[in-house]
């Protein structure tokens, strides 16, 4: 009876149905959320006493980084599934996750840029933490270049996931790189393990965003996975009533 | 907790450093909203599609109706 639960979570239209009445709450949650973390942060939070005002990047910066490393490992971990028991939606969801994650690499390399120059005097160096970065970009655009290299979906599909699997390697390497060498990046703010080298006034703004950057991200993949779903599945008749519109539906209800 | 600057023009102008701030928040939510506008566009698409093989697979019935008809003696 377990499985049956796995089973039907792998029918792109049972996610499609079941997803549809938590988008509008995950939508005003993320909007709320970083609505509020954005104003908290840039207005209300206290100036930095070293990099002054600058540091405000933060708010954005720590989020959409975090999301970029979490997106890999959900992208990575969907193509595994996909290999290992052949789940169609899996496949769709590691293709859905690509763009996003590259989107959320590049705002944490150019927040990270623009936050650079004030206070490091250049916008970028090629050292290891943002070294690794670039490449968890190049490896989204690879993952997004090789979905579309293929005629058949299948390979692609395949070709994709051991890709992302084979990144993953530079996972670690991006956490850890700022302890391993010599860096200008400084060190992780928020430590799950000890105390946070944060104070309160600025953490809780930070946490606001984190988890409203989170929202958005499940909101946001959630969203790219259904469309996704209606494309490959668009000779289904499922498919076909529902973007038939209102013709389909007022037969339905007549 | 209260409001960190004296006026709106401090609050934009962040000690110099409103420009590098402004411009990270302003791509931030700009690429994000495109990202999250790009399901929206996919279906407009998708079902602009689909019409057009509905339109194309009445018309192929409608000529082979014709086409039956026709060659039914008078």
């Amino acid at each position: 009876m377990a499985w049956q639960w796995f089973h039907r979570l792998g029918s792109p239209r049972w996610f499609y149905q079941k997803t549809s009445a938590w988008m509008p709450w995950l939508a005003l949650a993320s909007l709320l959320l970083i609505g509020a973390g954005s104003i908290w942060g840039l207005g209300f939070a206290p100036e930095d006493a070293k990099q002054g005002n600058s540091y405000r990047i933060i708010y954005i910066h720590v989020p959409a980084a975090f999301l970029a490393l979490a997106g890999y490992y959900i992208m990575a971990i969907s193509g595994a599934i996909g290999l290992i028991w052949k789940m169609k939606l899996s496949f769709v969801v590691m293709r859905a996750a690509a763009p996003i994650g590259a989107v959320l690499t590049f705002i944490a390399l150019f927040t990270g840029a623009v936050w650079g120059k004030p206070t490091w005097g250049t916008y970028w160096v090629w050292d290891a933490r943002i070294t690794s970065m670039l490449i968890l970009l190049f490896l989204y655009i690879g993952v997004i270049a090789l979905s579309r290299a293929f005629s058949r979906e299948q390979v692609a599909d395949k070709a994709c996931a051991l890709l992302a699997l084979v990144g993953t390697v530079n996972i670690p390497i991006i956490y850890k790189s700022v302890d391993w060498w010599f860096t200008l990046h400084q060190p992780a703010t928020i430590k799950f393990t000890e105390k946070s080298s944060i104070d309160p006034s600025m953490f809780y703004p930070l946490l606001t965003m984190v988890i409203g950057f989170y929202c958005l991200y499940a909101w946001t993949l959630i969203a790219h996975t259904r469309e996704k779903i209606l494309q490959r599945e668009w000779r289904t008749s499922w498919v076909q009533q529902l973007m038939g519109g209102e013709s389909a539906t007022e037969s339905k209800a007549g | 907790m209260q409001f960190q600057f004296d006026s709106l023009a401090a609050f934009l102008h962040m000690d110099g450093h409103g420009t590098f701030v402004w411009a990270a928040y302003g791509v931030t939510f700009l690429t994000l909203t495109a990202l999250a506008l790009q399901p929206r566009l996919q279906r407009r698409r998708l079902k602009r599609e689909l019409e057009r093989q509905q339109r194309i697979e009445a018309r192929r019935r409608s000529v082979e109706t014709r086409r039956t008809r026709e060659a039914e003696p008078a």
